[in-house]
């Protein structure tokens, strides 16, 4: 710290021509090419969303969502019901453990286990998803017996979206100030009882940004499911193991390779779908956040 | 106490999972690991064998005759590409985390930040569409002849462009993947610099842009530092976009940044299929081996960004659920 704020008060200090000149081009260059990064960057971004918003949307039609997949024609409607279920199936087998997790993180603090477990969750976040998938693969899918399935395509995603759970729950429970906590305890009121009755429904627009954060990451994720939900061009008929099921990022993977202009209109349309959702997702996990900013602010 | 005790086992799962997937990957992995050995990390043959043979023990496990397994070429790729996709992306997310905290007019600030943010949100697989639909016919038609005739005395640069798919493409899409996470937690950590040492920088006469250059991001060098070292985590396990994009090679080492390649991530899935034809199954265990391998890097480097994060003071930080 020192070294720079010599160095910056040198160069103000002592204003020559020439160091007045170099300032005056290092400023201009510097706001240059950070203003070019981020352009360039932006570019990307803008021809990805508008690769798959203005290709989607002309995939898209009322057959999409009514019919099943044909080999690589028809609808999605078997991918849409498949992305749904294998989705919700995994946030609502996470919810639990992550949440107990964050609770327990939060709350808990002192022992040894927060640490431990704290570190496991933060380094589990960094888990390929595909070694997820192929724990899966090689435990549930094989040696069980399961094949591929629902159930074993939701115990994929639940394990990919617990360290998110976990994380975000136990920052939503940090916020909750702590004099909340005392006056629980001051009028003789148990810590399981603060915790689930105070802190939980004050933490709890936190928490559902976590939810819903963790739930566009399993609409979006792929690699998991390859080998544990396989693909079906069937709607699902109710059985949670030993059948497979479609997914909407399986089709944007399979069909795009595909020789055939009706498959790459099905990747399209997928691809809108599981874009759209997902950034829907976040924006509304954003605006759950800022509402309770502002409930908060204005009470 | 009554409470903690009935959470303390539901809570432990989380840690549980990552210990679980290491034990059973391993328990699985096992023979795979006895039979191939040291070999498995620095040779270059996966060679599934004569798979219309007859099985035969070697090393005291079952293969097929002329079954080898040797994943040097995967590392090269993993590790290449990730270097490539970490080269480009911290300049460019550093810089455009500067842009956004202080560059634009503070009424777009937060919308701009809000669209960075949403960015890290869209699926690998939709990265890898846009690599394989837009970004390989481009590359391979106008910027790679361009680049290696041009830039031919650069080392790596010159030589067969190729196709498109390839070492270079899969280091493009990966930094394009990773630059809205570094810039998100980066301009994250600098508008939340105390502002005293701003106002100080500004009164002795600094400009708004030597002040961020020579007081803020140093300020922020180690939240830097540990972004970058949890993206390169993100790139190194990438699987779909770059199973897209990379030419999936077998058994070859890049001569050049055009060449195709091979991830580990990527491996795992475009070869299940073939390895499910080993009736001995040693394949199938040997891609778990390579799934071993990859979850003790991404541990490893994880592990090292934790706990430079933990030491370093800097409570978790809290720039979006990706950390």
């Amino acid at each position: 710290m020192d070294v720079m704020a010599v160095d910056v008060r040198a160069a103000i200090v002592n204003p020559t021509l020439g160091r007045s000149l170099r300032r005056r081009i290092f400023n201009g260059l510097g706001w240059m090419l950070s203003a070019l990064t981020f352009l360039l960057l932006g570019a990307a971004m803008l021809s990805i969303l508008i690769l798959v918003f203005v290709r989607g949307a002309h995939a898209l039609n009322l057959k999409v969502f009514t019919h099943i997949t044909e080999g690589t024609s028809g609808g999605l409607l078997n991918a849409i019901e498949g992305t749904l279920i294998i989705s919700l199936g995994g946030i609502l087998l996470a919810i639990p453990p992550g949440l107990a997790a964050g609770i327990y993180l939060a709350e808990f603090n002192d022992g040894f286990l927060a640490p431990v477990l704290r570190f496991l969750s933060d380094v589990l976040v960094g888990v390929p998803s595909i070694v997820i998938g192929y724990f899966v693969y090689v435990t549930l899918v094989v040696d069980l017996g399961w094949q591929f399935s629902v159930a074993a395509a939701s115990i994929a995603l639940a394990i990919m979206s617990l360290p998110y759970i976990c994380r975000t729950s136990e920052v939503a429970l940090r916020q909750v100030p702590i004099t909340l906590r005392e006056a629980g305890h001051a009028l003789g009121v148990t810590t399981g009882t603060v915790t689930m009755r105070i802190c939980l429904p004050m933490a709890l627009p936190g928490i559902l940004t976590g939810v819903l954060l963790a739930l566009s990451i399993a609409v979006g994720e792929t690699a998991p499911l390859i080998y544990t939900a396989g693909w079906s061009s069937y709607l699902w008929t109710g059985h949670l193991t030993h059948e497979p099921v479609g997914y909407l990022t399986y089709v944007i993977w399979a069909f795009i390779t595909e020789p055939f202009e009706g498959a790459h209109a099905l990747a399209y349309a997928a691809a809108f779908l599981v874009t759209f959702f997902v950034l829907l997702i976040g924006v509304a996990a954003r605006m759950v956040l800022y509402r309770n900013a502002g409930a908060q602010r204005h009470s | 106490m009554g409470f903690r005790r009935l959470i303390a086992p539901l809570a432990s799962i989380v840690g549980l999972s990552l210990i679980v997937i290491v034990v059973f990957l391993g328990i699985y992995a096992w023979p795979a690991v006895k039979f191939n050995g040291w070999h498995f990390l620095i040779r270059n043959n996966w060679n599934l064998g004569n798979l219309y043979g007859n099985p035969i023990m070697r090393h005291g496990q079952q293969v097929m005759p002329g079954a080898a397994y040797g994943i040097l070429f995967l590392i090269v790729g993993t590790l290449l590409s990730t270097l490539i996709a970490v080269l480009i992306a911290v300049p460019f997310g550093v810089g455009a985390a500067m842009f956004l905290a202080e560059g634009i007019p503070p009424v777009l600030r937060p919308w701009l930040s809000f669209f960075v943010e949403l960015l890290a949100a869209i699926p690998s697989v939709v990265f890898g569409l846009w690599g394989y639909v837009l970004l390989i016919p481009f590359l391979s038609h106008h910027v790679f002849p361009f680049m290696a005739k041009r830039f031919g005395f650069i080392p790596f640069f010159k030589g067969s462009t190729g196709s498109g798919y390839g070492l270079l493409t899969c280091g493009l899409v990966l930094s394009l993947m990773i630059v809205p996470l570094i810039a998100a937690t980066v301009r994250d950590a600098l508008v939340s610099r105390p502002i005293g040492q701003r106002e100080a920088a500004l009164a002795l006469g600094a400009t708004r842009f030597e002040t961020l250059w020579a007081v803020e991001l140093p300020g922020v060098r180690r939240v830097i530092i540990a972004s970058t070292i949890l993206a390169t985590g993100r790139a190194l396990g990438e699987t779909m976009a770059v199973l897209m994009v990379s030419g999936n090679a077998l058994n070859y080492l890049p001569n050049n940044i055009y060449t195709p390649i091979s991830t580990m991530a990527s491996f795992i899935v475009s070869q299940l299929d073939s390895a499910l034809e080993d009736p001995t199954g040693m394949a199938v265990r040997s891609l778990a081996e390579v799934a071993l391998v990859l979850c003790a890097i991404s541990i490893v480097v994880n592990g090292i960004a934790r706990l430079l994060l933990y030491f370093s003071g800097q409570e978790r930080m809290e720039a979006g659920a990706w950390m």
